[in-house]
């Protein structure tokens, strides 16, 4: 047993942590923020040239033929970084609906109940079907297990008669809320399964931004100065970064074997731990940076922000909990 | 990232599962918690067999008499041992853990031979005499004095927290051997007999209502120089290295033992009906997440220290910090799923839950653990 990241998957993240900050750093970050939240589709398509897309599509397909471990590193890299987007849905969408794995067309996704991220832009709609069994009712939605696939006309008469837009808690994240019925579109193989993945790799990405928010909140524990010392330096302070690294480092070992296992309870457990870590540690890290932590300058309000919201995405703390006590029986 | 267990690793455990099979009916009767010497008896029977079977000491060195097992066998041992319902270290904790590494680490040739062999066959038991009643997280301020006359020390002063006091054979000792040095540079770690003329044992009663350690008084007893492990005043680097392999190991079994319990927790739910409220079963569900996870981060450290060479890193005390946390969480939901059963104490769980208030307290508080993880990993200035 070698539970440790393998020389290649290290390279892997170096690779695209550099791309990441080369791309969309802190400055284009911030300038993405205030000048618009449409997707960048130029860095859409350079996602999709370095394979970000088509990673677990088998080379045959032209995808890059690795697999969940990969990609949750990459996630992992995305949720440090605050890149915007339906990455996910586009990527679980690579080599079904055409474009997605070269970073062509956006696609966005429909959760039952969820608002959606993104539907303005999107060029395809991954509509998800209930997790679990539900009462037959009204519409032509996908059964429970199952996944479809909507785009062209149908796509554009849901955005002009079914959707309205949401002023969205999260300014890197168009909200938009479907009331009315969506076409039935393609199905597509596997449906079950892609909610799973789609929350392993919102896990992922909660991973980074937790791991991120702690070292945000270390860095400025050890700069700002009050009282004459480091604020580092006050057992306060350093216990609250401590339980900030525990958190983030047990969600670790639970999305990374997670991503091994493909294991159903495993991935909620993933899941449930790492929307804890993200959010509590963004938390944390807001109040570490004290008064600066509540200003809009300040990094740490768009990290807790997003952290909320990929919480109530893919696999709720109810869903998660109840999956996991289904699993102790 | 790898998860599968090597065909090598496999074969250990398979042939680890077949000797624990026939071996462990032959195993006498659990004595009863307040049964020292019946404790001492049944878990050093237990070593025996170890040592027979070649298990003993398997992630010790070669050199020390031990397996030199890999980490991950030592896993796999500590895993399969515990689901089979084989005993646990128990009495010799401290011997295989604690001083038994320290001593194949830091001791003479002579040393070594003289002290880890009774350890592996379960001759010789140890306690530890670290805690005073003013030095237990400061560590460093620990007050027994040794005084050194001719070749011997002249040992004088009191410990606290002492497991295994009452039939343990030797002492791994800190005393101070230089009051006017700094506090980390006049300590020294002794191996100390536990008959010598002026040990006084006396034991302290828990809140659990159990004797599971003792108070140990120490007037003017007198230790060979040649049982001092290191230089003279070198014992708080010594210890460090002891603290290190208490960290790094010392729960693998617990764990497994936890999801055991959530397991038969869940199956307790669902006969007496708690298991309709809602509320209490997603509690179960997180704490399985909990668990799972926790053993996926033992899984991760091991790892980790199979690749860096063997030694258990700073992982421990995220570990720790996290699994004692949860480990009061589990037997507090345990006390919701007993429900008025919860106040009777021949229930099972019920007396746990009290253990469990330890967790956060022994082997480093809590606290401690954060100030560890804040400095050592997070890098984050020292202060008070």
């Amino acid at each position: 047993m070698d539970f440790q990241l393998s020389d290649d998957q290290r390279a892997l993240r170096a690779g695209v942590r550099e791309l990441l900050a080369g791309r969309f750093g802190r400055d284009r970050m911030r300038a993405a923020l205030d000048g618009g939240t449409g997707i960048d589709r130029a860095l859409w398509r350079e996602l999709g040239e370095a394979g970000f897309f088509a990673l677990r599509l088998p080379e045959t397909e032209g995808g890059v033929g690795l697999g969940l471990p990969e990609s949750v590193l990459l996630f992992e890299e995305a949720g440090r970084s605050l890149l915007p987007g339906p990455l996910i849905a586009t990527h679980l969408a690579a080599g079904a609906v055409k474009g997605a794995a070269e970073g062509e067309t956006v696609v966005a996704v429909l959760d039952a109940g969820q608002p959606v991220g993104h539907l303005g832009d999107a060029d395809g709609l991954l509509v998800l079907g209930p997790g679990e069994a539900r009462t037959p009712g009204p519409g032509s939605g996908p059964e429970p297990g199952e996944a479809r696939a909507v785009t062209g006309g149908a796509l554009r008469d849901v955005v002009r008669e079914a959707a309205r837009p949401v002023r969205s808690l999260d300014p890197f994240t168009p909200l938009w809320r479907v009331t009315g019925p969506v076409g039935p579109g393609e199905l597509l193989s596997g449906g079950a399964r892609l909610r799973d993945e789609g929350a392993l790799l919102a896990a992922a990405e909660q991973l980074g931004s937790a791991a991120r928010t702690t070292e945000m909140a270390v860095q400025h524990a050890g700069e700002r100065e009050q009282f004459g010392s480091p604020i580092g330096s006050f057992q306060a302070v350093k216990h609250l970064c401590a339980g900030m690294l525990v958190r983030a480092e047990l969600a670790r070992s639970a999305v990374y074997a997670a991503a091994v296992t493909a294991d159903r309870a495993e991935i909620a457990g993933a899941k449930l731990l790492a929307d804890d870590a993200a959010v509590r540690n963004a938390r944390d890290c807001l109040q570490v940076h004290g008064g600066m932590g509540f200003t809009w300058e300040a990094d740490v309000h768009l990290h807790l922000k997003r952290a909320w919201l990929r919480s109530g995405q893919w696999l709720t703390a109810a869903a998660a909990e109840e999956a996991l006590a289904a699993d102790l029986c | 990232m790898d998860l599968a267990y090597t065909e090598a690793e496999e074969e250990f455990r398979a042939r680890l599962r077949e000797w624990l099979a026939a071996v462990l009916p032959s195993l006498p009767a659990k004595p009863s918690p307040d049964d020292w010497p019946g404790r001492r008896a049944y878990d050093t029977a237990w070593q025996r067999m170890l040592y027979d079977a070649g298990y003993a000491g398997l992630h010790w060195p070669v050199d020390a008499g031990g397996q030199g097992a890999t980490p991950t066998q030592h896993l796999i041992f500590l895993e399969e041992t515990e689901k089979a319902g084989a005993p646990y270290v128990g009495a010799n904790f401290v011997g295989l853990l604690h001083a038994g590494p320290t001593i194949a680490a830091e001791g003479t040739a002579e040393q070594r031979a003289r002290w880890l062999p009774p350890v592996l066959r379960g001759d010789e038991i140890w306690c530890q005499g670290f805690s005073e009643p003013d030095a237990g997280s400061d560590l460093a301020s620990l007050r027994t004095r040794a005084v050194r006359d001719g070749d011997h020390y002249v040992v004088s002063g009191q410990k606290i927290w002492t497991s295994h006091a009452e039939v343990a054979d030797w002492c791994e000792l800190l005393v101070r051997t230089d009051p006017t040095a700094p506090r980390h540079r006049g300590i020294s770690w002794l191996a100390m007999r536990m008959d010598a003329p002026g040990v006084t044992v006396r034991p302290l009663r828990t809140l659990a209502g159990s004797t599971e350690f003792a108070e140990m008084f120490l007037d003017e007893v007198r230790v060979p120089v040649s049982h001092r492990i290191g230089a003279e005043n070198d014992g708080w680097r010594v210890t460090m290295v002891t603290l290190s392999f208490e960290r790094g190991t010392a729960f693998v079994g617990e764990v497994v033992a936890c999801r055991r319990t959530l397991a038969a927790l869940a199956a307790e739910a669902q006969a007496n009906g708690g298991w309709d409220d809602p509320v209490l079963r997603r509690r179960l569900g997180r704490l399985n997440a909990e668990f799972r996870a926790l053993w996926r981060l033992t899984q991760w450290n091991v790892s980790e220290a199979q690749s860096s060479g063997g030694v258990p890193g700073t992982g421990g005390s995220v570990f720790k910090l996290r699994y004692s946390h949860a480990r009061q969480e589990l037997y507090e939901a345990a006390a919701e799923v007993l429900g008025a059963d919860a106040a009777d104490l021949d229930r099972e769980w019920a007396l746990d839950r009290l253990s469990s208030l330890s967790y956060t307290i022994a082997a480093g508080t809590s606290q401690i653990q954060r100030n560890i993880v804040a400095e050592r990993i997070l890098g984050l200035p020292k202060g008070r």
